[in-house]
């Protein structure tokens, strides 16, 4: 029986030294790291062992003498996220859970600007995007001021300070009144992302024609065809002539052409001819008898 | 002695699914967007749906070192860094099982221009690690997740995955 208890109690004590070296900090990881820096653990116990850092950002391995410090070199670990270190030893397995987080500076701006065209003079029209990165693509969630900065064609420059939260800022910003290409730049520190916006005409603005009876036929052709800021609509857009007369209906669509729509019509006694260009209405004409 | 009955009811159990006793919890916190897009449900459901979609993904890839299991579901910086911690893993004879015990998610960022999702997710799971098929470390983890998700195709995929300490 003396045996027996002894056997048993024997056990016990092994099974205990086991459990209190799983449990008894046989290895010290300091509890967050940053994402690529050196850091070292500290391993109790004695003769060799095999050390695994592993997360679902990397897996690691190294062979480390025991009752020492393993040394994790810089550049080592640089993927942001939790990560367990295991300490693999004849006897036993130790393993700590720590974190590596992003480093604080950033490195690289995601930039989403938004339309890559747009017409002149629309209120909030441009929107930008950014998340910011370390050097490692690390999402930085550290709040930090991003400054988002408009460049118009005319020289004018809209600016905006935005402070990131989980990583994330956006702006809005105005198109202005002159056709051309914007420089819309996010800034983060030292780090920069340029995107180019085009400008371009928004819809004619008081569209207006002229008519020319000659015979049988009459010549009808707008003016120079402009939005409301001044900017010639480009070639190419579509302008409607539309002939009413008694009983019928005529309509040509003609695109323009170096800045002006023309087209030769019929000429229908007591006619009238209208322009339009999309949704926007010119003047009309009616021709005499 | 292994009866017939008994033959047949084990291989009805082996051949379910694993996910039907794989379920997670699953909590969605009010909308707090900074963003100035409207998110419509749809939206939100398919983001939701294809995040949880993506933890099935990271779960068996990694489990069984297959990269390929992560084209449906991630994109970009993530899932180059996914693959190549299964590279890692498979080169040195690991494996590692993520399961996903409950989720509290938040969506948090919806770009203005529609092309990007942000959400926080605070996540319990299991995760163990296995040395060939010996197994290294079982630990329970509570963390909460930074995640971006981009519209493809049909569907949301993972751009960001990352891990913050709480």
């Amino acid at each position: 029986m003396t045996v027996r208890l002894a056997v048993l109690f024997g056990g016990l004590t092994v099974a205990m030294g086991q459990m209190a070296l799983g449990q008894g900090g046989a290895i010290t990881v300091p509890k967050t790291v940053e994402a690529g820096s050196a850091f070292s653990i500290q391993l109790s116990g004695s003769g060799k062992g095999t050390l695994f850092i592993v997360g679902p950002g990397q897996a690691l391995k190294q062979d480390v003498e025991l009752g020492g410090t393993a040394s994790i070199a810089a550049g080592s670990l640089y993927n942001a996220g939790h990560y367990l270190a295991i300490v693999s030893r004849a006897s036993a397995t130790e393993s700590e859970g720590f974190e590596v987080v992003p480093a604080a500076q950033p490195a690289d701006v995601t930039f989403l600007a938004k339309p890559s065209r747009l017409p002149v003079s629309l209120h909030a029209g441009i929107t930008g995007a950014v998340y910011v990165l370390d050097a490692y693509k690390n999402l930085i969630v550290t709040p930090a001021p991003v400054s988002f900065e408009l460049t118009t064609p005319s020289g004018a420059v809209q600016k905006r300070t935005e402070t990131t939260k989980d990583g994330s800022a956006w702006t809005a910003m105005d198109s202005t009144g002159q056709q051309g290409n914007d420089k819309f730049v996010a800034r983060v520190g030292d780090i920069s992302s340029a995107r180019v916006i085009r400008q371009v005409p928004g819809d004619p603005c008081g569209l207006k024609m002229t008519a020319k009876q000659a015979g049988p036929k009459v010549d009808v052709a707008t003016e120079p065809v402009k939005d409301c800021s001044g900017n010639a609509v480009p070639d190419g857009t579509i302008v409607t002539f539309t002939e009413t007369f008694h009983g019928g209906l005529s309509t040509v669509d003609v695109p323009i052409k170096r800045g002006i729509a023309e087209v030769e019509m019929p000429v229908h006694t007591g006619a009238t001819i209208s322009v339009a260009s999309g949704v926007v209405m010119g003047n009309q004409i009616g021709l005499g008898k | 002695m292994i009866t017939m009955k008994t033959l047949v009811i084990a291989l009805i159990f082996l051949t379910i699914p694993t996910f039907l006793f794989s379920q997670s919890s699953l909590r969605v916190e009010p909308v707090k967007l900074t963003g100035p897009r409207e998110l419509q449900d749809q939206t939100k459901t398919g983001a939701i749906r294809d995040y949880l979609e993506a933890w099935k993904s990271f779960s068996a890839a990694l489990n069984q070192n297959r990269r390929d299991l992560l084209d449906a579901d991630f994109v970009g910086t993530s899932k180059d860094k996914l693959k190549e911690t299964i590279k890692q893993q498979a080169a040195l004879g690991l494996h590692t099982h993520y399961q996903d015990v409950s989720h509290d998610l938040q969506i948090v960022f919806y770009s203005p221009e529609g092309l990007s999702i942000e959400m926080t997710d605070k996540v319990e799971y299991d995760m163990q690690v296995f040395d060939h098929e010996k197994n290294l470390a079982t630990q329970h983890v509570s963390t909460r997740y930074v995640v971006v998700l981009t519209p493809s195709e049909v569907k949301w995929r993972v751009r960001v995955f990352q891990a913050m300490p709480e």
